[in-house]
């Protein structure tokens, strides 16, 4: 250590410089954010560059267009039926796992036998990779062999002959992609619950117990005004995953079943224009209409964060 | 006595919301691994209960077809390749950053941290078309290095944010030692900090491993050719095709990847509670 710094008096080594705090932290920072910036803010700009042209994917460039883009797709039917699916998908799905996750939170901040075990199988929808998952989904929802329609054929509560078809039926298919979907973010807003309730002081709770709240009391005045904030970051979360989700409705039912295509979302019907049929765009207008979704969400975020802070 | 009662109702009342909801959110996996090892005939045959093997079952015949048949051990190799490569440049970038937006950066250092993370919330659904056409224009279209370089702008954001709470965790009296005991302030950080945040490391790893492999937009629109293709991706694509697709084989597919990224992340959550947390309400 003598060595060291004998080796290294004050002033001299331009490596010196590293040990301002504010200059090392500028030379820590910038790569990341340089690489942030250049792989999301550019293609973002991109984007709405990209929306005022009739670019396709054959040739480069495009001509501008101005707003045409956005006014073709406000007016089409196809586009309105997507932004209606979507908003479905989303709030359906959540209100679905902010239940769900409630309950489950509750439950399972108590200690009991056998809980890493049942942990383990209540997360396994968001630990194991979504594409792979859902390949068991698609084969639960199968037209001849569906594991549920051979389930109620022997309960005697469908016909043999004319079972549902989940994915082929147009009110069906959408209750498929909202459960299927449901099932996936469940876990991952239990997990943002869990962490919520363990960050409540014990104190809190001791405080509780001598002034007699137990129960449904103690949940209703204490437990859950606490837990509030953190259920409005895993909405937050959740409304973001599911608006912008393509991975379930596409693998699932590519956005039909034909021809009432109730599955459509802002997501595949930005696929289909964009990359299906070419027309880079139009397609990038269609992608941009989440763009209100995520601004909502991050000014919400970002008033959270600050009341965090202060507290 | 009472009080023992409410307990035993209390337990009681835990298992009947966990285990309904336990099994129902588990129910596809093991749909999965009958499936995968039991015989093609019999679970076409409507005789067979679907909840069980039949006489013929368990067996290795899906399995076998899958890795002789098929380009799975190449879709393998493929993620393993771009994950490997993505979490690498993944600690580059996040390892530092994270780490002075904790220490160095004070109050700035937390919106940016802030900032950083809302990036991730920027979803390849709205970035992909832009993305495609860059990618044709340097011309990295159906090659996974499109994907080594494109999966990065999801996956520092999101370690950056975790790194940034767990140094925020480490003891700061650790570094102050190191420093007056003369060693400058980047060999504090390679000999001190980093080797004592080990674990925080490993949890970043695995989550952006995970997300790699999870990761289906991208992957669906630059690659088309078979071999180029990902897990994610090809067995969805490639497996699924014509009136009989070979779901045995396909349940392999998805079981394989999915054993040991659910046992990690059931190891690693803890940790990444900590550090997602310990970034926003320290």
């Amino acid at each position: 250590m003598e060595a060291l710094a004998a080796a290294r008096p004050r002033g001299r080594r331009w490596t010196d410089v590293f040990e301002r705090p504010g200059v090392l932290a500028s030379v820590l920072i910038s790569p990341a954010v340089v690489f942030v910036l250049v792989l999301v803010g550019g293609p973002l700009i991109l984007a709405i560059g990209l929306s005022f042209t009739n670019a396709t994917s054959g040739e480069l460039g495009g001509k501008w267009v101005g707003l045409a883009n956005f006014r073709n797709e406000w007016s089409n039917p196809s586009f309105q039926h997507a932004v209606w699916h979507t908003f479905q998908f989303t709030f359906i799905s959540q209100a679905i796992v902010l239940v769900g996750a409630g309950l489950l939170a509750h439950a399972l901040s108590k200690n009991f036998r056998g809980k890493w075990f049942l942990r383990f199988l209540i997360l396994l929808p968001w630990a194991a990779p979504l594409p792979l998952s859902l390949m068991a989904w698609k084969w639960m929802f199968d037209t001849s062999y569906s594991i549920f329609n051979w389930t109620l054929v022997h309960l005697n509560l469908v016909d043999k002959v004319d079972p549902p078809q989940y994915l082929a039926e147009s009110k069906l298919a959408i209750g498929s992609v909202i459960a299927v979907h449901a099932w996936r973010i469940l876990p991952f807003a239990l997990v943002i619950f869990l962490a919520g309730l363990a960050s409540i002081p014990k104190e809190v709770d001791d405080a509780a117990a001598i002034d007699g709240a137990t129960g449904f009391r103690k949940f209703w005045s204490v437990t859950l005004p606490l837990q509030l904030p953190i259920a409005t970051v895993a909405l937050l979360f959740g409304i973001v995953f599911t608006a912008t989700d393509m991975a379930v409705v596409y693998i699932l039912t590519q956005g039909g079943p034909p021809p009432s295509f109730s599955t459509e979302m802002v997501t595949t019907w930005a696929y289909k224009t964009g990359i299906e049929s070419g027309s880079l765009g139009p397609g990038a207008a269609i992608s941009l209409f989440l763009l209100p979704v995520l601004a909502v969400v991050t000014i919400l975020m970002l008033l959270f964060a600050r009341k965090a802070e202060v507290s | 006595m009472e009080s023992f009662g409410r307990a035993l109702r209390e337990k009681g009342f835990a298992y009947l919301i966990v285990g309904p909801f336990a099994i129902v959110l588990a129910f596809p996996f093991y749909v999965m691994f009958i499936t995968a090892f039991k015989d093609q005939t019999e679970f076409y045959n409507p005789e067979v209960t679907p909840y069980w093997f039949g006489k013929d079952s368990p067996t290795w015949a899906n399995a076998t077809f899958l890795f002789e048949n098929t380009q799975y051990p190449r879709w393998l190799a493929n993620t393993a390749i771009v994950g490997l490569c993505v979490v690498a440049i993944t600690l580059v970038l996040a390892l530092p950053a994270g780490y002075a937006l904790a220490r160095l950066a004070g109050r700035v250092g937390q919106s940016l941290g802030v900032g950083i993370f809302l990036t991730y919330l920027v979803p390849p659904t709205l970035l992909f078309i832009p993305l495609f056409w860059v990618i044709n224009q340097v011309n990295l279209q159906n090659s996974i290095w499109s994907l080594v370089l494109v999966y990065p702008s999801f996956t520092v954001p999101f370690s950056t944010w975790l790194l940034m709470g767990f140094f925020k965790t480490i003891p700061k009296e650790l570094e102050d030692a190191a420093l007056v005991d003369g060693a400058s302030r980047l060999k504090t950080l390679t000999r001190v900090v980093f080797p004592i945040s080990l674990p925080g490391i490993l949890t970043v790893v695995i989550f952006s491993f995970s997300l790699v492999v999870n990761e289906f937009v991208y992957a669906f629109t630059f690659i088309s050719p078979s071999e180029n293709k990902m897990v994610s991706t090809g067995v969805y694509t490639d497996l699924i095709r014509g009136d009989l697709p070979e779901w045995g084989a396909i349940m392999v597919a998805a079981l394989i990847p999915s054993i040991p990224l659910a046992l990690l992340y059931n190891m690693f959550l803890d940790r990444f509670i900590a550090g997602f947390t310990g970034g926003a309400f320290r």
